[in-house]
């Protein structure tokens, strides 16, 4: 029977085949405190390990016979709006219930609330695979690490009364975009008053664009301060759909993620709950927020595109021309090769930002409990900067890949590509929105740049090169090497221009430079250890990016302040 | 009001993704190559006996298989779902029954486990063999009511001291309801409910449960790894019940309580004999649809 996990064996390696996993979960079992007290829970490192596989194989079970099965006809139906309440698509409500019942909720959060207290790690394969049979179901689904914020954010009595809601299966949202904030959150304008009264807080307003937005458990970003308009006046607040206030004006139509509800949300003097301290709404928790959303759409873009590589390759051996299967030509093979190196360079890139989120957020929530010794602050400093710099990477390569995946997915189906009888149109479409919410691709650059001028991604591949790897790769290495220098020149390049409009008109071109000598090595890694997996990818990977890295080079080259001029467009 | 129930579940080889080697050249299943899975029609019977769990609180689910030591997965994958725990009936006395031995052995293993059981639930039939005759034989058996081709329990109730069960079963043309008082024998179609997933806190907790006959031989559960839990959760040691467990008479066990003899197995191919090539011609096309017509194929 398929199953989307273990029939892919590149997850799994990624799961494996890191140092970083023993540390992983001896940090988030705690040293396996919880062996006692729940039946469920790891005895050991290779207890959690087999937990870990057995816990994605149910979901790849549940992918491969549920979830895919129904994709099509859940992109056909779509939700529906009926006096202000959302249904989802019929098959939709299969997709949940099955879920529901195999426990994947709350997937991250402690026993002591109902949770699996799983790694990012684990649950951000979980995302993927989900995501490669319906990306428009794993939206849904995967709001629930909003939860997370909550956790981190929330005081006692708000994690007990909800956590063990999402775990049991309730959905999330996260309400921030409003028709004049969409990149701009500090435009929020969403009024939160206290009401003296009930001693609660009221919401009133509208919201647009909430994915999932007549979820159970809503976060919403609101502005408690009267007379501000900054990012400082905003807090978050949760609220309780059972407690009411809140309609749906409108499912917006869009281009693709069909199954997953886009709402228009209007509060109507909506009761809620604050969530943390006033004021720290988007500097704090919305940005703690984002990141989990950026990793969660990091995981979406890998599953679509697998999903594009699976279509792709079936089809190729399949379809017949000039009497041989067209996967036999190599202009067809070649457009194959590259959406398996983007997808293998994109996975790698995605896992190991997965493990520096769960290594540092470990850290975190051990800190909440008791103070950390002087080298566990040091690694959760370390490991927190990691996750900084490397999810704007993932998010924004990714979803660009899983875009270039979706359309060379359609090409290799030629006439047939472009009917709607195939999945890849399904693929292509909702793969266009990854590189756009949860923060632009060139938002994901914003929040990147500075660890290309301040040197620390220069620091990270300068680690990486000291790793060791295969001797078969030495050329390869040195291809790599040569790319990082090219890199390195080119930030110097910028730096010593200091121009600010130059700086932000280059930061896209040095931002994709390191990605993609950051991807070399993760490849470079996994091929040394696993060849028969990686190393096609890796070869064809390193002739890509460096292809890359050579055009935006040239462009950097070309772009100097005399050229500033050209780019602008009035 | 809480029910006992037993599903009765076997593990079977996977007919439904033959391959080339599915078969061996002398006609018989090389078991190698097809994997052994759950019989899907008892994974429907498994569902509809986890929503009376899911209804009335307190009801229990036993599952009972027959089969060699690797048998004991389909107990584990039961749990996974939802089941309480389970018996793997095994012993060489077993081997080589039909269906009337296997019926008899389930019957006296059910009479032993669980003697005040209120509904026996399996599939149809499993996928190795089609008979669709132990679930009856069992009713039989034990003197109990049977439902066949059940598509859905519809209710449980218990009215003056007397549950009774009410099912729709699958008729030729249509859907028939029934009502029987419990005790009572299901079996179930592969058109009802399909099973839940298995459920990943009851994978952690059950994955290491083993019966007996699956450690090597001259191994105790002390010697396995992670002994200490074995002591800890006697729910990870599976039931295990031999010939002599329940009592069994040998002389309907097995080979010898079988009167199914197979006299001979026949590979047969299918090959074309009328046959009949069609050019894509108006009047080839039109002499096939009246030919259709007259032997009232179409119309």
């Amino acid at each position: 029977m398929a199953n989307y996990y273990n029939d892919i064996k590149e997850i799994k390696f990624e799961l494996e085949n890191s140092p970083l996993m023993e540390r992983i979960v001896e940090l988030k079992e705690r040293s396996f405190e919880d062996k006692d007290q729940y039946d469920e829970a790891p005895q050991d490192f290779a207890d959690a390990m087999d937990s870990y596989d057995k816990v994605l194989d149910i979901v790849g079970d549940i992918t491969a016979n549920v979830v895919a099965p129904n994709a099509e006809d859940v992109d056909a139906e779509g939700p529906h709006l009926e006096k202000g309440r959302v249904s989802y698509a019929s098959k939709t409500y299969e997709n949940l219930n099955a879920m529901r019942s195999a426990g994947m909720n709350g997937m991250t959060m402690p026993r002591r609330y109902g949770g699996l207290n799983l790694p990012v790690t684990v649950y951000t394969a979980a995302n993927e695979i989900v995501s490669t049979g319906d990306a428009g179901f794993e939206n849904i689904w995967s709001l629930q690490d909003c939860i997370e914020t909550l956790y981190c954010f929330g005081n006692e009595e708000q994690r007990q009364k909800y956590i063990p809601r999402v775990c049991a299966g309730e959905t999330m949202s996260m309400d921030l975009t409003e028709p004049d904030a969409g990149s701009d959150l500090q435009s929020v304008m969403l009024k939160a008053t206290f009401d003296e009264e009930n001693n609660c807080w009221r919401l009133n307003g509208a919201k647009r664009f909430i994915t999932n937005g007549d979820s159970d458990i809503h976060l919403v970003l609101a502005r408690s301060e009267a007379g501000t308009r900054d990012g400082r006046g905003l807090s978050m607040f949760i609220y309780d759909k059972r407690d009411g206030g809140v309609d749906v004006r409108r499912i917006e139509n869009k281009l693709g993620i069909h199954g997953s509800p886009t709402c228009e949300l209007v509060y109507k003097n909506a009761k809620c709950e604050l969530c943390g301290d006033r004021k720290l709404g988007l500097i704090k928790y919305v940005m703690s927020l984002m990141n989990g959303a950026r990793l969660g759409i990091a995981a979406q873009s890998v599953g679509l595109s697998q999903a594009a590589y699976n279509e792709a390759i079936a089809y190729a051996r399949d379809r017949k021309q000039f009497g041989k299967a067209i996967i036999e030509f190599p202009a067809v093979a070649e457009m194959i090769s590259n959406i398996k190196a983007r997808l293998d360079a994109g996975r790698a890139l995605l896992y190991q930002t997965a493990r520096y989120v769960d290594i540092y957020k470990a850290l975190e929530d051990i800190s909440r409990d008791r103070k950390l010794e002087p080298e566990e602050r040091a690694e959760l400093k370390q490991y927190s900067r990691l996750a900084d710099a490397f999810t704007p990477l993932a998010k924004g390569m990714n979803s660009e890949y899983a875009n270039q995946n979706g359309y060379d997915c359609i090409q290799v189906h030629g006439g047939s590509g472009f009917m709607l009888e195939y999945a890849c149109q399904r693929i292509y479409r909702d793969a266009r929105i990854t590189s756009i919410y949860e923060g632009t691709t060139q938002l994901q650059t914003v929040a990147a740049i500075r660890y290309v001028t301040n040197g620390f991604y220069s620091q990270v591949i300068a680690d990486y090169e000291q790793l060791p790897y295969a001797p078969e790769y030495e050329t390869v290495m040195a291809r790599i090497k040569a790319m990082a220098e090219k890199f390195n020149a080119c930030t110097t390049a910028v730096k010593e221009a200091e121009n600010q409009d130059l700086h932000d008109l280059c930061a896209r071109h040095l931002y994709e430079m390191a990605a993609d000598v950051i991807m070399c090595h993760l490849l470079l890694q996994n091929a040394s250890k696993a060849p028969e997996l990686f190393g096609k990818s890796l070869q064809v990977y390193v002739n890509l990016a460096e292809a890359e890295v050579e055009k935006h080079a040239s462009l950097l080259s070309k772009m100097n302040v005399e050229q500033l001029e050209n780019y602008r467009q009035q | 009001m809480s029910l006992k129930i037993v599903v009765l579940a076997k593990q079977v080889p996977d007919t439904r993704n033959v391959g080339p080697d599915a078969m061996t050249p002398e006609g018989t299943i090389n078991r190698s190559a097809l994997p052994a899975i759950f019989n899907p029609e008892d994974l429907n019977a498994l569902e509809q006996a986890l929503r009376l769990k899911d209804q009335f609180p307190g009801t229990t689910v036993t599952v009972i298989t027959m089969g060699p030591g690797r048998a004991a997965e389909v107990i584990r994958e039961a749990m996974y779902r939802g089941a309480d725990g389970g018996y793997l009936l095994t012993d060489r006395a077993f081997a080589g029954a039909d269906t009337l031995a296997t019926s008899y052995a389930l019957a006296t293993a059910i009479k032993h486990v669980c003697p005040d059981v209120d509904l026996i639930i399996g599939g149809r039939q499993a996928i190795d063999g089609d008979t669709a005759q132990v679930g009856p034989q069992v009713a039989e058996k034990l003197g109990l009511n049977q439902i066949t081709y059940v598509e859905g329990v519809k209710e449980v109730k218990e009215v003056k001291g007397v549950k009774e069960v009410i099912a729709t079963r699958h008729i030729d043309g249509g859907v028939e309801t029934v009502e029987s008082p419990l005790p009572c024998v299901l079996t179930v179609n592969g058109s009802a409910a399909p099973c839940r997933p298995r459920n990943v806190k009851r994978v952690m907790k059950y994955k290491r449960c083993l019966a007996p006959m699956e450690l090597a031989p001259d191994t105790t559960f002390a010697e396995l790894p992670y002994a200490e839990q074995y002591e800890k959760k006697p729910y990870l040691k599976l039931g295990q019940l031999t010939c002599a467990d329940v009592n069994a008479d040998l002389q309907q066990c097995g080979l010898a309580g079988s009167p199914t003899k197979v006299k001979n197995v026949e590979n047969i191919v299918f090959k074309a004999k009328e046959s009949k090539v069609l050019s894509g011609s108006d009047e080839d096309v039109n002499g096939l649809i009246k030919e259709l017509l007259n032997d009232r194929l179409i119309g």
